[in-house]
């Protein structure tokens, strides 16, 4: 039977048509943008084009879109770049404990250098709290970073709410919308951002190439000297095909966005429903509503995460654990601990995220394969007893 | 998922001597859920040579295998020669851990090692 991928999250297929934009841009227009003859000028149309499309997506100016490498470099542009920028204003920046490692180091990097950082709990659905933003400002508060949907619990942030609070306060306000772009219908304006990373290849584009919007008039130090490509936020010769393929994908999410969500979040809830009745002891990590329209997050008590996932690997069907079993640091995801799972439920985890591809019978085959993969392990587990407490509840 | 041998996931998919042994002559009860491993070993013994052997275990693919490896390991194993069962020589039965699970034979060896002397300290309160 054909493998089945549920783990869209990590990464997409690089959609064919996608694949078809940037194909003339390896060989057959191939000049660097920055030339000024023929060949460059070729590039720096199609460059141009693509930022036009994107920033036109986000409701933004193209001259507000900085090409990156990824979603990595893109939060490290906006954490460190303002960190250095707004240094003679103050040294304190508010983040949240379910931030994606991007951020997370950074900030942890910028600790070491004198900057005081202040992570922001959530509650039990992953979400963060306005008020508790509103409470960890200071006088010398410089930067905000809050994600707009977890990567992996899927819980969306009252992201707008928050950056209005920024705003009224003149804090830059930097979001991580490497899950959301294309996925879910906004625009900086809706999210009040003066900063937001996204990446091409968690929307069916090419890897190796994300964005940074940067709100005009937003100060921002770069860290990559060189050139003077990205109106001189960020040097590096224009990776053409990439940024071509980053605007195809945009085009593409474009077209098909309102009917993914609608899909997705019908196959989520199937999905959702289907689990907690077919197994016992099953709990939802993430809010039950507010959260990404593919994600799926569940913990299974009495099992661990690895065991499953190569169970499933084994049987054709692709998802991803929090488990600390199957990081190299053998510590549990950071986000579980957050949202205060146990550390048995925190090992019990999976994540199924979904895509343009998924199925109907993708998603019945799942709940037909699951099932049993969890009673098999079960029977050699020496916690788990049918009549046992049901998770809890955290 | 290739950061396993053949042997590990053959181990980990068909475990030997799954389940508990009623009135088991020695049981060991090693890990803990916050590291995300338990094992429950359980030994019968006969005239100072191990005849029996299952397991219950919580935990990843590797501590699966480990767990099922040891039992194969034991049976027909005198007490001294069990004891001298090495947490690598778990991990050499299975062709092999990647470095990062090796903690999954320790977990293995300590629960052999406490059911052993489990087994040791009934016996001992027999006489």
């Amino acid at each position: 039977m054909k493998p089945v991928y549920f783990d869209y999250a990590a990464t997409t297929p690089c959609d064919t048509e996608v694949v078809a934009a940037m194909h003339p841009y390896f060989y057959e227009h191939f000049g660097n943008p920055g030339s000024m003859h023929a060949f460059g000028q070729k590039t720096k149309g199609a460059v141009e084009e693509a930022r036009e499309r994107i920033a036109s997506f986000l409701g933004a100016a193209p001259g507000e879109i900085v090409f990156t490498s990824g979603g990595t470099e893109s939060n490290n542009m906006a954490v460190k770049g303002v960190a250095y920028a707004r240094r003679g204003k103050g040294n304190h920046i508010i983040t949240s404990a379910i931030e994606h490692n991007s951020v997370l180091e950074p900030c942890h990097f910028l600790e070491k250098d004198g900057f005081e950082i202040t992570i922001l709990p959530v509650d039990g659905d992953g979400l963060v709290d306005p008020d508790d933003v509103r409470r960890a400002i200071t006088d010398k508060t410089i930067l905000i970073s809050i994600m707009h949907a977890n990567n992996e619990i899927g819980t969306i942030q009252p992201i707008a709410e928050i950056g209005r609070l920024a705003r009224e306060l003149g804090i830059y306000f930097h979001t991580d919308a490497v899950q959301t772009l294309g996925h879910l219908p906004f625009s900086v304006d809706d999210l009040n951002v003066d900063l937001l990373s996204a990446s091409a290849h968690k929307l069916y584009g090419p890897k190796g190439i994300g964005l940074l919007y940067v709100r005009k008039g937003t100060r921002l130090t770069p860290f990559m000297h060189g050139g003077e490509q990205e109106n001189r936020r960020r040097a590096s010769t224009h990776n053409v095909p990439g940024i071509v393929g980053f605007g195809k994908a945009v085009e593409m999410a474009q077209g098909s966005l309102g009917e993914e969500v609608q899909t997705l979040t019908a196959f989520r809830d199937k999905l959702i429903k289907g689990f907690q009745e077919k197994m016992d002891q099953v709990k939802l990590n993430g809010h039950p509503t507010q959260r990404l329209p593919n994600n799926v997050n569940i913990s299974i008590a009495h099992v661990e995460g690895e065991g499953m996932l190569l169970s499933l690997d084994m049987l054709g069907i692709a998802c991803s654990t929090g488990s600390a079993c199957s990081s190299a640091s053998l510590a549990p995801s950071h986000v579980l601990m957050a949202i205060g799972l146990p550390h048995e439920l925190a090992h019990g985890s999976l994540r199924f995220s979904m895509g343009r591809p998924t199925t109907a019978a993708d998603v019945d085959r799942l709940l037909e394969v699951l099932p049993p993969v969890v009673a098999k392990l079960r029977a050699m587990s020496p916690l788990y007893r049918q009549d046992g407490n049901a998770p809890k509840a955290c | 998922m290739s950061q396993y041998s053949e042997k590990v996931m053959d181990h980990f998919a068909n475990p030997r001597n799954v389940g508990e042994i009623e009135n088991a002559d020695g049981i060991g009860k090693v890990g803990n859920a916050v590291c995300g491993d338990i094992m429950n070993l359980y030994l019968r013994v006969e005239n100072n040579v191990i005849t029996d052997a299952k397991f219950k275990t919580f935990g990843c693919g590797a501590a699966i295998a480990t767990s099922s490896m040891v039992t194969e390991l034991v049976k027909g194993k005198t007490i001294d020669e069990a004891l001298a069962i090495t947490n690598r020589a778990v991990a050499e039965a299975l062709g092999g851990l990647p470095p990062i699970k090796m903690h999954c034979s320790v977990l293995a060896e300590e629960a052999l090692q406490s059911a052993i002397d489990d087994y040791l300290k009934k016996q001992q309160d027999k006489a």
